[in-house]
């Protein structure tokens, strides 16, 4: 069997000693899409923070495994450097930064990483404009400064053009269907699949069962108190749709 | 570019390059100040009766007087009986010679610096007058220059060669009596440079002056005269730097810049003097009285500057519109870090009809930093349709440092219109961590929002100091984020 790209084993995590995630268990393997479901204050949000490395949460236990290195080690840069990618929830407006810069930079700090020559700044715009085509992203999200002055739609279309650009591993899509409407939900799902390949994996997390309509995911997992519950194909998350969390959560429950 | 756990918070040390000395013999007046140190002073610069009576002038003046108590700024009381206020390389002190007589430790210091005067090494097509101390040790590219009749020398040579002009011009925008440390200056002002653009002329390259403190406990005071007769155009640059030392120096020029009818100036400063320690022991005291008077018509005076250096900063370099549809502007970026203070700004005096000022401040404060943001706007009666727009933004960085802003606004014309904008904002963990899940180390994201954040004053600069001026702020950023 491959490698998995992210082994998940035993993962317990909390903030200011109240504790989220209460021994999480997950693994993916390249060319697989994973969903994580679950209903507010689950963890679904904590858990993507964790991966992509952010401040504030203490590991009481467990192991994370990326690609073969112990993730929690690495400083968030260098996981970006090393293929994991997070798609936020809320993206971060940087006022005075160019976004064509801003991706360059970013670009060239992984090609550096990887031990590839950086690209210049006509390569760069040449390779970042077939990127947009793909996606179809219009051409005046290069000259905006990055995510200011865009509109919700916009800054998730946005994170999925620098997905686009940058190329990862392992995308982490955090809830990233929230806030937008049916149209833009389409668009943001179209260059998920596009970006699908044999070689990287997706870890979607969402609340909703809509954008399962639009990104066909290999296993869905729902997330409930800090737990993983259940685990199956996507026909859990129709029937998570059906049935609501409550009743899914409480047939888990009970012992079998 | 690798970086540990980081918080906005941690400071590290951080190196200021500059801060070497040059072990040169020379020689100086003792310390303190009295009428017969400004009579040497003056007898060594071998001035005019006239010129001597100017300075003592202002000396009798300045001992009236108190220091501003207004500024945003604290420090201890300055001993000015502490103070050497002249200090001169010792084959020197006789004024300017040619550049091949100048010590070669002299040229070394200044190779160091990257300012090549030696004109076989010049790499940009600039003009470039150095004062080392008190005095000015060379200037480069004076032949070229004057086949064009522009005068670029240093002050001293100045009063020799042409001191019609001197006489006619100084103090004429800074009067000796216009503030404490005009005052002080006026009595003891060792050098500086000296411009004359004439009629007609574009000069035909940057200008530029160099100035260097080297010897302990003294101050600089140097005088920069700038005069474009109708029709002329120049740009002019300045740079500073000085040793570390743990004593604080000061340092307390005048500027006085002058266009006549369809002139322009554009006065470029990159002031990078010690700042001091992380913990703020020493640094320069920049007490700096600037001012432009546009008294043409159609003329203009642009004065950008990109204050990163000392350990506190007061000047206000501003423009009086006195000629009929004459135009001020003021770009300028302050950086303060540790325990830096800064209290800067502009003065735009309306005289004229249809004069039109801009105001463009970014401000930056990180770890201890103190930056107010100090500016007048005045707008007389005979101001017809003056207009002035305004614009402060503040950034932080961390939440230890402080931003200010005061401006007073004057307006004694209907019809004058006065915008005024202004804005905080802050540099967040949140834009840190963005940066960081998209590969790029938090010390580089830094430095990509504050360049982003003063675009609109670097492209401001000649080109080759817009780059300069970016990684001199990267630099005296470094360890903002630790």
């Amino acid at each position: 069997m491959t490698q998995p790209i992210l082994a998940i084993q035993n993962l317990s995590a909390g903030v200011e000693g109240r504790q989220i995630l209460k021994g999480i268990n997950l693994v993916i393997r390249p060319g697989e899409v994973h969903a994580v479901m679950g209903p507010n204050g689950s963890g679904k949000s904590t858990l993507a923070s964790i991966l992509a490395g952010r401040d504030g949460y203490n590991i009481t236990g467990g192991e994370v495994i990326y690609c073969g290195k112990d993730l929690l080690e690495l400083d968030p840069e260098e996981r970006a450097r090393e293929g994991l990618f997070l798609a936020f929830q809320y993206p971060v407006e940087i006022p005075g930064v160019n976004s064509t810069y801003f991706l360059k930079a970013a670009y060239n700090e992984i090609r550096r990483h990887r031990g590839q020559p950086e690209l210049d700044a006509m390569e760069f715009l040449t390779f970042v404009k077939e990127r947009m085509k793909i996606l179809n992203v219009p051409e005046d999200f290069l000259k905006r400064p990055v995510n200011h002055g865009f509109s919700g739609g916009e800054k998730k279309r946005n994170e999925i053009f620098q997905m686009a650009v940058l190329e990862p591993k392992l995308a982490i899509l955090d809830e990233t269907d929230s806030g937008l409407d049916i149209d833009a939900l389409k668009i943001v799902a179209l260059g998920v699949n596009k970006l699908k390949r044999p070689d990287n994996a997706q870890l979607v997390i969402t609340h909703y069962q809509r954008l399962l309509n639009f990104i066909v995911p290999d296993f869905v997992h729902v997330l409930y108190d800090g737990r993983i519950v259940r685990s199956g194909g996507k026909e859990l998350a129709l029937e998570l749709e059906e049935k609501g969390y409550e009743l899914i959560v409480h047939r888990a429950a009970v012992p079998a | 570019m690798s970086t540990s756990t980081e918080t906005i918070e941690k400071l590290v040390k951080q190196e200021y390059k500059y801060g070497f000395t040059t072990e040169i013999e020379t020689e100086s007046a003792p310390p303190g100040l009295n009428e017969d140190v400004i009579r040497l002073i003056s007898r060594k610069k071998k001035e005019p009766e006239w010129l001597l009576e100017w300075r003592l002038k202002a000396y009798r003046h300045w001992t009236t007087l108190q220091a501003p108590q207004w500024p945003k700024v604290h420090y201890p009381e300055i001993d000015y009986q502490d103070i050497t206020y002249f200090v001169a390389p010792k084959n020197m002190s006789d004024g300017p010679k040619s550049l091949d007589e100048v010590d070669p430790k002299l040229l070394e210091t200044y190779e160091k610096l990257g300012i090549p005067l030696h004109e076989r090494n010049r790499l940009l097509g600039v003009a470039v007058d150095a004062v080392f101390d008190s005095v000015s040790v060379g200037t480069t590219f004076k032949k070229q220059l004057g086949e064009k009749g522009v005068i670029f020398c240093s002050f001293s040579e100045a009063v020799q060669e042409h001191p019609a002009l001197v006489r006619k011009y100084l103090g004429s925008v800074v009067p000796p009596t216009d503030n404490f440390y005009a005052a002080l200056n006026s009595a003891v002002f060792t050098d500086g440079s000296f411009v004359y653009v004439p009629k007609g002329v574009r000069c035909p390259m940057e200008l530029s002056t160099y100035f260097r403190i080297n010897a302990e406990n003294t101050g600089q005071f140097e005088r920069t005269l700038i005069i474009a007769d109708e029709g002329s155009h120049v740009s002019y640059l300045e740079g500073c730097t000085a040793p570390m030392r743990d004593e604080n120096q000061l340092h307390a020029a005048v500027v006085e810049l002058i266009t006549l009818d369809n002139a322009e100036i554009k006065y470029s400063t990159v002031q990078n003097w010690y700042p001091g320690d992380e913990n703020g022991k020493g640094g320069i005291y920049n007490f700096v009285t600037k001012r432009g008077a546009c008294r043409g018509v159609n003329s203009k005076i642009s004065w950008t500057q990109v204050e990163t250096g000392s350990a506190i900063t007061w000047k206000y370099p501003g423009v009086i519109l006195q000629g009929d549809n004459s135009i001020g502007e003021f770009y300028s970026v302050a950086l303060t870090n540790n325990y830096q203070q800064a209290d800067t700004g502009t003065k735009m005096i309306h005289f004229g009809k249809n004069t039109r000022s801009t105001i463009v401040s970014k401000g930056i404060s990180a770890g201890h930093g103190q930056n107010s943001y100090r500016g007048l706007v005045k707008v007389l009666k005979g101001a017809a349709n003056a207009r002035n727009f305004s614009q402060c933004d503040s950034l932080l960085i961390g939440d230890q440092c402080g931003a200010h802003t005061f401006p007073y606004i004057e307006v004694k014309n209907t019809s004058a219109r006065v915008e005024h904008e202004a804005s905080t904002s802050k540099i967040g963990e949140d834009q840190i961590f963005y940066c960081k899940q998209r590969a790029i180390s938090a010390q580089d994201a830094v430095n990509m929002i504050v360049n982003g954040y003063c675009k609109e004053v670097f492209k401001q600069l000649p080109m080759e100091f817009a780059v300069e001026a970016q990684k001199l702020l990267a630099v005296s950023l470094e360890g903002s984020v630790g």
